[in-house]
């Protein structure tokens, strides 16, 4: 048996409401990346094409 | 038992009170904390003090650093919930905010915020100048140091001062195009920064009873109602003049002014109302009108500013 203390079993609505905050923050990470992504393309302007071949 | 407790079905075991609690929360609470309606005005001021800046902005560039200054202000809100959650449950305006709720723990709030004040501040650096992120970071601090933690609970000036923190959206707006700040932009700080005491103390005189029992010193709750009253209708007086101010100093035209002019005699008018109905019914709803006018007058002044910046790109003009 574990020293630590268990967890205590999550109900139905527990568990909704842990899926739920996760799908937002995937969400939320997933509009990060693509902003910084932006954000570099259009930092980097012109000079995007601008790379050793 | 906590008014998120009670969305739970009374049968569920998260009603045992041996069991650890679960986080609770729902995506919407945590957008809650950042106090949304807030964060528009500060989109919004920050809108025209970027798009009245001398200079091209890259749009992207642009959209993206005003997202960083309205997170930075969404964190400083949630920085504010955190530390006033005590007193928050206690009064009825602020009951339902997610800490005193019981959605959100106080230390998720606080990881919360701290971890969008960092990001807001740190991409704003990245992407436009750290000029604006130190201006940013800076009224975070002001917002939630000198205002929360020190002003709002030490003297009945705290929302005349603090309110200095809501007034620098347009500043920074204008620092992320240009690295620096100007006269104009100066002038929409001071707007802000006059205009803040009328609003609050308008809801503040309805509220007293709640801020007294917070241990909130609120002008309404040191000095008395009537002495409020004479406070806001003197801020609104002078916020006539300072209203009107960018177009009398050629920073903006005739539409600004004519709206400035307008709507600066109507408030200071609806605060002579107030003034004047000093009991029951009649003096709550005057009260109200007035809250809610300082609104429309904030909206409507930089709504005006913006019009007429936006108006040479409009296709009309642009065939001219």
């Amino acid at each position: 048996m574990s020293v630590y203390p268990q967890p205590p079993e999550l109900t139905e609505e527990e568990v909704q409401r842990r899926n739920a905050r996760s799908r937002a923050l995937g969400l939320f990470l997933g509009a990060l990346v693509i902003l910084f992504f932006i954000v570099t393309i259009a930092k980097l302007g012109g000079n995007v094409m601008n790379r050793p071949i | 038992m906590t008014i998120a407790a009670e969305r739970l079905d009374q049968s569920s075991p998260a009603f045992d009170e041996e069991r650890p609690t679960i986080a609770f929360g729902t995506a919407r609470d945590y957008y809650e904390l950042l106090k949304p309606r807030v964060m528009q005005l500060v989109i919004f001021t920050a809108l025209v003090g970027m798009l009245t800046a001398p200079g091209p902005i890259n749009p992207i560039i642009g959209f993206a650093s005003l997202l960083a200054i309205a997170v930075g202000a969404g964190a400083s809100g949630c920085l504010n919930m955190w530390y006033d959650a005590s007193i928050d449950a206690l009064m009825d305006r602020t009951s339902k905010r997610p800490i005193p709720a019981g959605a959100v723990k106080p230390g998720e709030a606080l990881a919360f915020g701290m971890t969008l004040s960092i990001g807001s501040v740190l991409f704003l650096g990245l992407i436009a100048n750290w000029q604006a992120a130190a201006f940013l970071a800076f009224t975070i601090f002001f917002y939630v140091v000198v205002y929360t933690m020190w002003l709002k609970h030490w003297t009945a000036q705290n929302i005349v001062i603090g309110g200095a923190a809501g007034a620098f959206p347009p500043m920074i707006g204008y620092m992320a195009v240009t690295g620096s700040v100007s006269l104009e932009s100066f002038l929409y700080f001071l707007l802000i920064f006059v205009w803040t005491p009328p609003h609050f103390w308008a809801l503040a005189l309805v509220k007293s009873n709640e801020y007294a029992r917070a241990g909130v010193p609120m002008l309404p709750v040191v000095a008395g109602p009537n002495a409020t009253r004479l406070q806001i209708l003197l801020y609104s007086i002078a916020l006539i003049p300072v209203g009107m101010a960018p177009a009398l100093m050629s920073h903006a035209g005739l539409l600004y002014l004519v709206v400035a002019t307008g709507f600066g005699v109507v408030l200071a008018y609806y605060a002579y109302d107030l003034f004047r109905k000093r009991e029951g019914d009649e003096a709550r709803k005057a009260a109200f009108r007035l809250f809610g006018t300082s609104i429309l007058y904030l909206f409507a002044l930089f709504g005006a500013r913006l019009v007429e910046q936006l108006l040479p790109f409009l296709p009309w003009s642009l065939m001219k």
